[in-house]
C-alpha cells in the first residue's frame, strides 16, 4: 500500500481537496441573487416533494360544478377547466419536473456525459474517436423535431409494455402512475443531453492526462479505474456542478415543451407543459387568465432561478 | 482549408443517414399508420390492405428503407399520404420559403438589438446598469414561447384589435397613399411571430458581446488608441466592435438553433403554416414520407448552417485558418 500513500502526498500538492467546496459556498452566499434562486428552487422543488403529503386535493379530483373558477378560499390558485384543484396540480407537477429533471441529469449527464467524457478523453485513441464521432451525428440532429417524434413513436409502447408488465407479473399501477411515459421522456432528453457535458469533461481530462501527478499515479502502477476515480475525478468535479447547473434549466424546459405538444407526460399525470396547454387560447386567457398564469408564473421563476444559479456559480468557480 | 470544407462536407451524408434511419425506425415502431390515420371512420380491412400493398407499407422495413433512399438521392421524396394529389417536395417546400423568411428576420433583428445592448452593458460596467440590462434580458429569456403568446394575443388581437391572431400573408405589405404612391411595409401578421421568436435570443447575443467587449477593452491597443486621443465613438467602432466579432458569429449558429426550434411553438400556436407546424401535423397522422423529408431537411438547414459559421469564423480570425489547416 506505499502506492496509494504516496499517490496521495503528490495529490494533496495538487488540488485543494474539500476546502474548495467550502468556499465555493462562501462565495456564493454572499450574492444575494443566487440565495434568492436557490429557494425559489427549494420552495417549488419542496412542494413536489412533499406534494402527497401537503396538497388539499388529488390531481385528479374534479368538481364540474366549479370548474375555471379564480382563487377562492377553497382553491386558493382557482381551478381548471375540469374543477381540478390549480394549487394541487401546479405541486404535482412540480413533482414531474422533479422527477425528470433528476433522472435526466443523473443518467444523461452525469453518469453517460461524464462516463463516456473521460473514458474518451482518457484512453484516447479509436475510443474517442467512435465516441466523438456518435456525439457529432447526435448535436446534429435537430432536438426538438426528434424529440417529439421518439416520444410519439416510443410512448405508445412502452405503456403497451408496462401494460403488459402488470398483466403478467405482481407489479401494479405502473401505467397509473405514469411511470412508462417519464421513461421515455426520460431516455429522450438523456440521449441527447450527454454530449455537451462528455466534450467538456474529455477537454478537461486530455489536460490533466499530462499533468505530472498523474503520471506519477501512472508510473506507479496504479490501474487505469483507480487513476480516473481517485485523481481525475475529484479534477473535474467543479466542471459536473457547472454543468448540473446549467443543464436543469434546459430540460425542465424541454419536458414542458414536449408535454406541451402532447408527447410528453401523459395525463392524467400533471405537467406545467399540459397545465399551459390547457391555458393557451387567447379567449380562455382573456375569460380565465389564471389558467395560464398560475403554471406560466411558476415555469417561468423556476427557469429564471436556474439561469442566475447557474451564473452565479459559474461567477464563483471563476474566481477559483 | 479546401480539405478542412471538403472533410466537413463528408460528413453530412453520415449525419443525414443518421437522422433518415432514425425517423425511419422509430416512425415503424410506433403504432399505426398513415393508411389508418387517413381513412379514419371507414374500416374495411380488405380496402386497407389493398391500399398500404399500393403504397408498398407491407413490404419488409429494410426494403421500405432501402427504396426510400434510393429515391431521395434522386430528390424524389415520395407522395403524402395525407394531402393526396401532392408530392411531399410540392408541400415542403413553400413551407420551408415561410419558416425561412421568418427565421432569417428574427435572427437579423436578435443581433441588430442584441449587439448595441451587449456592448452598452459592457460600456456601462460597474453601475447598476450593467447587471439590470444583462438580468432583464435573462428574464424575458426564461419565459417560455408557450406562456407568452396567448397574452400577447390577447391583448393586440383582442383587447385592442390591432393585429392579426394568426396566419401569414408574405413579408410585405403594400400601403398605397392616395391609392397612387405604393410603400411597402411589414405584414401585420408578422409582428407578434417576430415579437415571440426574438425576445428570448437577445440575452445570448447581447451577453456574449459584453464579455468580448470587455475582455477587449482591457487589450492594450485599446489603452493606446484612448491614450493617442481618439474619439470615444471611433475606439468603440473601429476597435473594440471589430475585435468582439469572433465570438458574436459562433452565436449566429446557436441563435440558428433555437430559431428552427422556436419554430415549432410558434408557427404552431400563431397559425403559420412552415414547417413546424407542418411537421408537427405530420407526426400526428403518421405521414411517414413526408416526417422523414421534413426531418431531412432540417438536418441538412442545421449542419450547413454550422458548417457555414465555422467557415466565416476561420474569414474573419486568420489564426483559426492556420489552425485548421494544419
Amino acid at each position: 500500500m506505499a502506492t496509494a500513500s504516496i499517490e496521495r502526498s503528490a495529490e494533496r500538492d495538487v488540488h485543494a481537496g474539500r476546502g474548495q467546496w467550502r468556499e465555493l459556498w462562501t462565495r456564493l452566499r454572499r450574492k444575494r441573487l443566487a440565495l434568492v434562486s436557490l429557494a425559489i428552487i427549494a420552495v417549488i422543488y419542496g412542494a413536489g416533494l412533499s406534494a402527497p403529503l401537503v396538497a388539499p386535493y388529488a390531481y385528479t379530483e374534479q368538481n364540474l360544478d366549479r370548474a375555471l373558477e379564480g382563487p377562492t378560499r377553497d382553491h386558493w390558485l382557482g381551478t381548471d377547466r375540469l374543477g381540478r384543484d390549480m394549487l394541487s396540480r401546479a405541486m404535482y407537477s412540480a413533482r414531474t419536473t422533479l422527477i425528470v429533471t433528476a433522472a435526466v441529469l443523473l443518467t444523461g449527464s452525469i453518469l453517460i456525459g461524464n462516463g463516456l467524457g473521460m473514458l474518451a478523453g482518457y484512453r484516447g485513441g479509436w475510443i474517442d474517436n467512435a465516441i466523438m464521432r456518435v456525439g457529432e451525428v447526435v448535436s446534429s440532429l435537430p432536438g426538438i423535431p426528434m424529440l417529439i417524434l421518439i416520444n410519439a413513436g416510443l410512448a405508445p409502447r412502452a405503456i403497451e409494455a408496462a401494460r403488459w408488465l402488470e398483466g403478467h407479473t405482481p407489479l401494479s399501477g405502473l401505467v397509473a402512475s405514469g411511470f412508462p411515459s417519464y421513461l421515455i421522456v426520460f431516455a429522450g432528453l438523456s440521449l441527447f443531453s450527454w454530449i455537451g457535458t462528455a466534450r467538456l469533461i474529455r477537454a478537461l481530462v486530455f489536460q490533466l492526462r499530462e499533468r505530472d501527478f498523474i503520471m506519477a499515479a501512472e508510473g506507479l502502477g496504479a490501474p487505469g479505474g483507480r487513476v480516473v476515480v481517485r485523481h481525475i475525478l475529484p479534477n473535474v468535479a467543479f466542471l459536473i456542478v457547472l454543468q448540473i447547473s446549467s443543464g436543469l434549466g434546459a430540460i425542465a424546459g424541454s419536458e414542458i415543451v414536449l408535454t406541451w405538444f402532447g408527447v410528453g407526460v401523459q395525463p392524467p399525470v400533471p405537467s406545467f407543459g399540459a397545465m399551459l396547454f390547457d391555458g393557451s387560447g387567447a379567449r380562455t386567457f382573456q375569460s380565465h387568465p389564471h389558467v395560464l398564469l398560475v403554471p406560466g408564473v411558476i415555469v417561468t421563476l423556476l427557469l429564471y432561478a436556474f439561469v442566475l444559479l447557474g451564473d452565479a456559480i459559474n461567477d464563483a468557480f471563476a474566481h477559483r | 482549408m479546401t480539405a478542412y470544407v471538403i472533410r466537413r462536407l463528408l460528413w453530412l451524408p453520415i449525419v443525414l443517414f443518421a437522422v433518415s434511419f432514425l425517423s425511419f425506425v422509430i416512425m415503424r415502431f410506433g403504432p399505426g399508420d398513415p393508411v389508418t390515420v387517413a381513412a379514419g371512420q371507414y374500416r374495411d380491412p380488405e380496402v386497407l390492405a389493398r391500399i398500404r400493398a399500393e403504397k408498398g407499407l407491407d413490404d419488409s422495413l429494410p426494403v421500405q428503407y432501402w427504396r426510400w433512399v434510393s429515391a431521395a438521392t434522386r430528390g424524389d421524396f415520395g407522395d403524402s399520404i395525407l394531402q393526396r394529389t401532392f408530392t411531399v417536395s410540392e408541400l415542403i417546400f413553400p413551407k420551408m420559403w415561410i419558416s425561412a423568411q421568418l427565421g432569417i428576420v428574427a435572427l437579423a433583428i436578435v443581433f441588430a438589438v442584441g449587439i448595441p445592448l451587449g456592448l452598452t452593458a459592457a460600456r456601462l460596467n460597474g453601475t447598476w446598469a450593467d447587471p439590470f440590462i444583462v438580468s432583464s434580458l435573462l428574464f424575458l429569456q426564461a419565459i417560455p414561447v408557450l406562456v407568452l403568446i396567448p397574452p400577447l394575443l390577447w391583448l393586440f388581437a383582442l383587447q385592442f384589435s390591432i393585429l392579426p391572431v394568426g396566419g401569414w400573408g408574405g413579408l410585405l405589405d403594400i400601403y398605397w397613399v392616395g391609392g397612387v404612391i405604393a410603400i411597402p411595409i411589414p405584414d401585420p401578421h408578422l409582428y407578434l411571430p417576430l415579437l415571440a421568436y426574438t425576445i428570448g435570443g437577445f440575452a445570448g447575443v447581447a451577453r456574449l458581446v459584453r464579455v468580448t467587449a470587455l475582455e477587449v477593452t482591457r487589450e492594450d491597443y485599446i489603452r493606446t488608441a484612448r491614450a493617442k486621443g481618439l474619439p470615444e465613438a471611433t475606439v468603440l467602432f473601429r476597435h473594440i466592435l471589430p475585435n468582439s466579432l469572433l465570438p458574436i458569429v459562433t452565436s449566429v449558429g446557436l441563435a440558428l438553433a433555437s430559431v428552427i426550434e422556436g419554430a415549432f411553438f410558434v408557427e404552431t400556436l400563431l397559425g403559420i403554416p412552415g414547417i413546424g407546424s407542418f411537421l408537427f401535423e405530420a407526426a400526428r397522422s403518421r405521414d411517414y414520407d413526408t416526417i422523414m423529408a421534413s426531418t431531412v431537411i432540417i438536418a441538412t438547414v442545421f449542419v450547413i448552417a454550422n458548417l457555414l459559421v465555422e467557415l466565416t469564423y476561420g474569414f474573419i480570425d486568420p489564426r483559426v485558418r492556420v489552425q485548421a489547416s494544419r
